[in-house]
């Protein structure tokens, strides 16, 4: 049997959503809303979805590899979810990191209002 | 008896024998090697302030920089080289620095060769001077891959800023007031050098290169490891290219 393949209707939404998100994210970064470091994961997110898109015989070819023969734009599901669970995990750790920082700025700075305190009671 | 700026004699009326001076020193667990440099740079110029910024250090580079006389910051955890030396620069700044130094603390920048760097702004050609390792043949010595993507980054910034430039990442630079301020006020955090430099260029700061040779560190090692260096390197060109898209350089607090 052969596999199926991508509609064409699906390609080409598919390609504009991921260029949409491609351009959103680099206005974020021209305005400074977002840093580059941060940046970085949901540019590759959006390359790779922007190619597998618009690369429709390659995407067709994917989904043979991984054996997915009804229906080719699950792999596009399927690559999606990946990238929003790395996004995800990679902020998590940048949280952690953030609210280790505030904890030791707020040590710090209420270390820094006590010896002050001291020194007005003097 | 002539007066000596950072050993350049002023003889020629130069406007540096009075003027307030500061070396910014980063340094992030450098207790073996900062205490060196600062007795150097003392030896060179006892009028040379100096400030050095402990980023997150956790051994003892800050009372080892501060029992040699140096203003010492201490950072309350890692910020990455940009925070650290923006640091200093806003500390030049709202004190009222003329001019600033900025050398690592690792020892790899020769104080004496702060006198070829701090000429062009004595002579008043330049707002920024930075010590190339590639202007002159030969004294630098590094991975090649280090050096290609070296390479790499001097041709796209020389392309943007319309200037030939050779080593964008040295952290061995001088500024006067003016380039002073664009770093107090706008420093990028990451890898601060490359980006920096567009940036004053943009800000109309003007950027002189002079040739200087960097010597080895005597402790320790190179915060920057291989495959760091090439994520750096996408950063820093994702930076680049976004920067060509931004109209509105921010303002100076000057």
């Amino acid at each position: 049997m052969l596999s199926a393949v991508t509609p064409l209707k699906v390609s080409i939404a598919a390609t504009v959503v991921s260029l949409l998100l491609l351009l959103g994210v680099f206005e974020l970064i021209r305005s400074r809303r977002l840093r580059e470091r941060y940046a970085l994961l949901w540019l590759a997110t959006g390359v790779v979805l922007v190619v597998l898109s618009a690369w429709r015989g390659g995407l067709n070819t994917i989904a043979g590899w991984f054996g997915v023969r009804g229906y080719p734009p699950a792999v596009l599901f399927a690559v999606g979810l990946l990238f929003v669970i790395l996004v995800l995990l990679h902020y998590s750790t940048v949280i952690s990191r953030l609210a280790d920082q505030s904890t030791i700025l707020a040590q710090r700075v209420a270390l820094l209002e006590a010896k002050l305190r001291e020194r007005e009671h003097e | 008896m002539s007066t000596e700026v950072i050993g350049v004699r002023s003889d020629a009326a130069t406007p540096l024998a009075t003027v307030r001076r500061i070396a910014i020193v980063p340094a992030f667990n450098e207790e073996r090697n900062v205490g060196r440099v600062l007795d150097e740079l003392h030896a060179l110029d006892p009028g040379l302030d100096v400030v050095v910024v402990s980023d997150g250090s956790t051994d003892r580079t800050a009372d080892v920089a501060a029992s040699r006389g140096a203003h010492v910051v201490v950072l309350p955890f890692n910020l990455g080289i940009g925070g650290a030396v923006q640091t200093g620069f806003r500390h030049a700044w709202e004190s009222g620095y003329e001019l600033a130094v900025r050398l690592d603390g690792d020892g790899q920048h020769d104080p004496a060769e702060l006198a070829a760097l701090v000429a062009p702004i004595a002579a008043g050609e330049a707002d920024l001077v930075v010590g190339s390792r590639f202007v002159a043949a030969g004294g630098y010595r590094s991975s090649a891959a280090r050096r290609v993507g070296i390479r790499i980054l001097a041709r796209v910034v020389s392309m943007i800023a319309g200037q030939r430039l050779t080593d964008t990442t040295s952290g061995f630079q001088a500024c006067n007031r003016r380039a002073i301020a664009v770093y107090a006020s706008d420093l990028p955090h990451d890898y601060p050098e490359v980006e920096g430099m567009v940036l004053a260029i943009r800000h109309r700061v003007r950027v002189v290169e002079v040739p200087v040779t960097m010597r080895e560190r005597e402790h320790g090692r190179s915060s920057i490891g291989a495959l760091a260096s090439i994520y750096y390197m996408i950063k820093i060109l994702l930076a680049l290219f976004v920067d060509l898209f931004r109209r509105d350089v921010p303002p100076l607090d000057a």
